[in-house]
């Protein structure tokens, strides 16, 4: 870890404006994620801006949905009667996260814009594309059992680790995010995230100095019935092999509407539109929901050790939405 | 002695109660000083940089920019460092210094595995050092690294010895290939097994102080502060009793705190270099590659049987990756060789060198892969005849050890395999596998062997009595954090006759009397018998005193007819003539009577000093009996087949290891073990990537354990089994047979439960999932 300079920003346009004047600072929020980053040397910040005295909170209903802000802790946010009893998925996606004590720590807005998890990224002596634009990627032809089957690239396979990020992009959640001028923009989610491309370096679509300050998720018959399915390689604490965020609006036995998002499968979370579409005005039958699934992997290109996750993601999207029905 | 210690089972005493950690306020209010622990005056901190290759040398090292740093005192590489009197670099003085691994980084400018420490540097602060090793700049020369014996490049190799000439690569008794090939059933299968790291809670630290030139004391975090100074005083070329090694508290070490690895010696050469106390603690990433790993390998066993399922034939053979310069593997065939009454036994090793570091002993070292491998092959058998598991290992039921010819000391594994089942549910059990469904799971049950032996070893014990009524003990023993102090505290109060809060047991210091290596499960058998030992020297002294004291009422009795119980000396044909030790103490104005005494292995209170004098090389030959704990595991899995994630349910253990000293820290020593095993079996392993043979998961996000979640209740049964062999207090040690055999009963209940056949460890659920999708 490098030396660092450390400031406490007294209002988002202090915390945007102190970040835009230097390339390498960071906002700090629960620093779950970033002290690990730093610690490992695999980031580099000459300032901190310490954002946890911004007034970014609240977990409410908005007129369109649920407004969540982007310093409410994982904790809050996963047991908050609002989000457990309307959007179900969001808190499961929470509460399957991490452990109790970093979820107690870490923000909303930090959980999105977690780092993945893959060994070669974690460890600097690995070459690796997204930590050193241009050295290479040896989980292409190396471990590669956790990595992604769905969009990545010739340079990058890395999985994005993100629970959350899952349970919100099936949902079409929108951030809100404010810029140095002090204007805002909204953009939704999927289109924050960034494939990996030839630039794996670059994740998501964030302007220089611009925060995330919030969190929309429109309300819908579909996200009140909402389900988080987890598959990993124990019980609690550990990153998903394969997750699926499902939410299902189903009338008289027909779906009207469906949502289905993957997660540990993709470079970024995985919104699987052919699954949804393929569901609406069918019956809410084991059979459809096998048939739909298959159509989540059409385009997968897996590796040598990550072939599993072809049948892992249909069988977790199947038992996803049999919770729902 | 020639009588059993029977006094500890009568009423009153503390041997075998479940009494609560002696140090368990200590602990829990960060009182205790774990090795990393001691403020010292200058104190300085060193942070290892290490290799990103695994294979090459260095061509130049720029130290400029971390020197520069604030608060750095030095940066130290092999161009610098103060040199070593003895290296274990070469056969000889590898011997010598009795280190694992035949390598010492820092010597020269070649590189052999990833990560190999390569500098060292020292700071004023943690974060000052952290971050200059980060600016140490090296440029290196790469070879192409060879992975494991997997690797294509890999050349094998039939070793003569394995484990350091300690145990042979190639075992044969009666004609094994033959009798298989003749046996009307004949069953070949093949294990594997991952890289497994200890990844004990306390990662290695060492702080090491230069008293004088020619003096240290390093607080290191050992197994075995004796086998450290051993190994440093030969390095530093200083007499033993100018180096003292210190250990009070561990916070765990399954095996790679059981020798001295080389970030210790580097400690050590700093503080010399800067002339100021040095403490090091590895980080998580660097306990992977600093303090060994139990070695990737591969079992194939051949089990031949006759048609009712009686074992004919064994032939095993173990491929595994070794360093560059050790031949060590895991001996595995040592618990095929012994557990089943199997006539023709052959085991052979085979070695592939690669960049790795040297693996060491881990938790159960062989009999843990060879329980997986013997005791899935033996379930596999069990069902090929259509007969219950457990009846298929009463068949096979071995009456003497088949390995040695001997008598068993003391074998409890009937018992187990009954009172395991009972209390397991085992006869609920539908012999069909994958017949069994709750809801969406498979359900199945498995049970698997438990062995360890009893290993030689002896060591000493002080016990110093006060005229007042309490007692210092005192042995040069390890605390693993399973409960050293509490027993030792137990068995001494007892033998002393005094309550447990007027005995203070002492430990983990080379001052105090020589102890074994907490390893191989004997410490708490060697150092007990010890401690009662130096008990009975005290009342020897005591009666000698008293029969000659006029004033006392023994006065002129022979002393093989004194007796002393619960403090009180008298005679054994008139009880109630004697008396108390402290009258007879201040009546002589002595205020302290010291006893000391040696616990062996093979000394029993039936078979005294059976192998006292024998070689000590094979004094495990030269005992007259064969000494092993035994044991039973029972498991439940549910299988989601469609998932392929396996929970475990239910278990039972119940174990037959002699003596028990204290029923809830060995309860706990076995929902440990049990928890290890678990681990083992559905998740942990450390992932080699095999063109660069550096790990990718060397951190505990990575490197998955058991969380509370994995776990259920675990019931824990001990049988009550008196071994007049073994050790003068009967004790065999429980810390490793918790863990045999643990991998198969889950292996085995997961196979009841699906039908399905796994034998590539950890069964996590791509290859559950796969094992349904192929079929």
């Amino acid at each position: 870890m490098n030396n660092f300079a450390y400031t406490q920003a007294a209002s988002t346009k202090e915390a945007t404006a102190a970040k835009a004047a230097d390339k390498q600072a960071a906002f700090i929020g629960g620093g779950t994620a970033l002290i690990d980053l730093m610690k490992s040397n695999i980031e580099q910040h000459s300032l901190l801006i310490d954002i946890n005295k911004l007034s970014m909170l609240g977990i409410e209903n908005a007129a369109t949905g649920l407004r969540i802000g982007a310093l409410e802790r994982m904790s809050d946010v996963g047991e908050h009667p609002l989000v457990v009893q309307n959007y179900p998925v969001i808190s499961q996606s929470l509460l399957a996260s991490a452990s109790p004590q970093l979820r107690n720590m870490a923000s909303m807005g930090g959980n999105l814009l977690q780092r993945t998890r893959c060994g070669y990224f974690r460890d600097t002596a690995f070459p690796c594309n997204k930590r050193q634009p241009g050295s290479g990627c040896p989980a292409l032809v190396g471990d590669n059992r956790t990595l992604a089957i769905l969009g990545g690239s010739a340079s990058c396979i890395a999985t994005h680790a993100s629970d959350l990020a899952v349970a919100l992009v099936a949902l079409e959640a929108r951030l809100t995010l404010e810029s140095p001028k002090g204007t805002t923009r909204t953009v939704p989610l999927a289109d924050f995230y960034k494939l990996p491309g030839a630039t794996p370096n670059i994740e998501n679509h964030l302007q220089p100095g611009e925060l995330i300050t919030a969190i929309t998720v429109p309300a819908a018959a579909h996200a009140r019935k909402s389900h988080y399915l987890k598959v990993r390689d124990r019980a609690s604490y550990a990153y998903a092999l394969v997750s699926a965020a499902v939410g299902l609006d189903v009338q008289g036995g027909t779906i009207r509407s469906a949502r289905v998002a993957l997660g540990g499968v993709g470079t970024v979370p995985w919104r699987v539109l052919a699954v949804e579409k393929y569901l609406v005005g069918k019956p809410a039958t084991e059979e459809n929901f096998r048939a739909a699934a298959a159509l989540a992997v059409r385009d997968a290109k897996p590796y040598e050790h990550n072939k599993f996750k072809l049948e892992l993601a249909q069988r977790t999207i199947v038992r996803a939405l049999l919770e729902v029905v | 002695m020639s009588a059993e210690p029977q006094f500890f089972d009568k009423p009153g005493g503390f041997v075998g109660k479940p009494i609560v950690r002696v140090e368990g306020r200590e602990k829990v209010t960060g009182r205790a000083k774990y090795s990393a622990e001691f403020p010292l005056p200058g104190l300085t901190y060193g942070v290892l940089a290490t290799s990103t290759i695994a294979k090459g040398k260095i061509m130049s090292i720029e130290t400029a920019a971390a020197t520069r740093e604030p608060g750095v005192i030095a940066v130290l590489t092999h161009q610098n460092l103060p040199k070593l009197a003895k290296t274990p670099n070469t056969p000889e003085g590898k011997k010598d210094t009795g280190s694992q691994m035949g390598f010492m980084p820092l010597t020269s400018d070649e590189i052999f595995y990833a990560a190999q420490p390569v500098a060292l540097v020292v700071a004023d602060t943690l974060e000052h050092a952290m971050h200059a090793a980060t600016l140490v700049k090296i440029t290196y020369q790469k070879a192409a690294p060879i992975a494991s014996f997997h690797d294509p490049k890999a050349e094998l190799f039939d070793p003569q010895k394995i484990q350091d000439g300690k145990a042979d690569g190639h075992i044969r008794r009666g004609d094994a290939k033959g009798a298989f090939a003749s046996s009307a059933i004949q069953l070949t299968a093949t294990y594997n097994h991952p890289v497994y790291n200890h990844n004990p809670m306390e990662p290695g630290s060492t702080t090491a102080v230069w008293d004088a030139p020619d003096r240290l004391t390093v607080y290191e975090s050992t197994q075995g502060v004796t086998r450290t100074q051993s190994t440093l005083s030969a390095m530093l070329g200083l007499p033993r009793e100018q180096v003292r090694v210190i250990t009070k508290y561990l916070g765990g070490g399954f095996g790679c705190k059981g020798s001295m690895w080389p970030h210790t010696i580097l400690t050590v050469q700093a503080a010399k270099a800067v002339g100021r106390p040095v403490k090091l603690m590895l980080t998580r990433p660097q306990m992977f590659t600093s303090m060994g790993h139990r070695e990737d390998q591969t079992q194939t066993v051949q089990l031949g049987a006759t048609a009712d399922g009686k074992i004919t034939s064994i032939v095993h053979t173990k491929t595994s990756t070794t360093s560059p310069w050790d031949n060590y593997a895991e001996s595995n065939a040592k618990i095929l060789d012994m557990l089943y009454a199997t006539p023709n036994f052959e085991a052979t090793y085979q070695l592939a060198r690669a960049n790795v570091m040297t693996s060491t002993f881990m938790r159960a070292p062989g009999e843990a892969p060879g329980s997986f491998a013997i005791e899935c092959s033996m379930d596999d058998l069990a069902y090929k005849i259509g007969v219950d598991p457990i009846e298929i290992r009463l068949r096979n039921y071995a009456d003497h050890d088949y390995s040695t010819g001997k008598p068993w000391s003391s074998k409890s594994l009937k018992q187990c395999y009954a009172r395991g089942a009972e209390l397991f549910g085992w006869s609920k059990r539908n012999p069909k596998p994958g017949a069994t469904r709750d809801g969406r799971f498979l359900v199945g049950m498995g049970m698997a062997t438990a062995s360890y032996p009893v290993h030689n070893s002896q060591g000493t014990a002080r016990a110093r009595l006060y005229a007042d009524g309490h007692a210092v003990v005192q042995s040069g023993a390890t605390d693993l954090g399973t409960g050293t102090y509490t027993v030792m505290t137990q068995v001494a109060a007892d033998s002393l006759g005094l309550p447990l809060e007027k005995v203070r047991f002492e430990l983990g210091d080379t001052q105090l009397p020589t102890a074994p290596n907490s390893g191989g499960s004997v410490a708490a058998g060697t150092v007990s018998s010890s401690v009662y030992l130096a008990a009975q020297d005290v009342w020897q002294k005591l009666i000698k005193m008293a029969i000659v004291d006029k004033k006392s009422p023994l006065y002129k009795a022979k002393a093989e007819d004194v007796a002393v119980e619960k403090g009180r000396l008298f005679l054994k044909k008139d009880p109630k003539k004697g008396e108390a030790f402290g009258d007879l103490m201040k009546r002589a104005d002595i205020t302290d009577i010291e006893g000391m005494a040696q616990g062996k292995y093979g000394s029993g209170y039936e078979a005294a000093s059976a192998a006292a004098n024998a070689d000590p090389a094979h004094k495990d030959e030269a005992a007259q009996h064969a000494m092993h704990s035994f044991g039973a595991h029972f498991c439940e899995v549910r299988v989601d087949m469609d998932l392929g994630t396996i929970r475990v349910s239910k278990w039972v253990s119940v174990m037959g290891a002699g003596r028990i000293l204290n029923a809830q820290t060995a309860r706990s020593q076995i929902i440990g073990g049990a928890i290890f095993g678990i681990g083992s079996a559905l998740m942990e392993e450390t992932v080699r990537d095999q063109n660069f043979s550096r790990y990718t998961n060397a951190d505990l996000a990575g490197y998955h354990v058991p969380v509370n979640a994995d776990i259920p209740n675990i019931t824990v049964e001990f049988v009550d089994e008196h071994d007049p062999f073994i050790n003068a207090m009967g004790v065999k040690g429980i810390g490793e047979i918790s863990m045999v055999g643990v991998a198969a009963a889950v292996g085995n209940a997961v196979f009841h439960a699906t039908g399905k056949r796994l034998r590539d460890l950890p069964l996590t659920p791509d290859k559950v999932l796969m094992s349904g999708v192929n079929s």
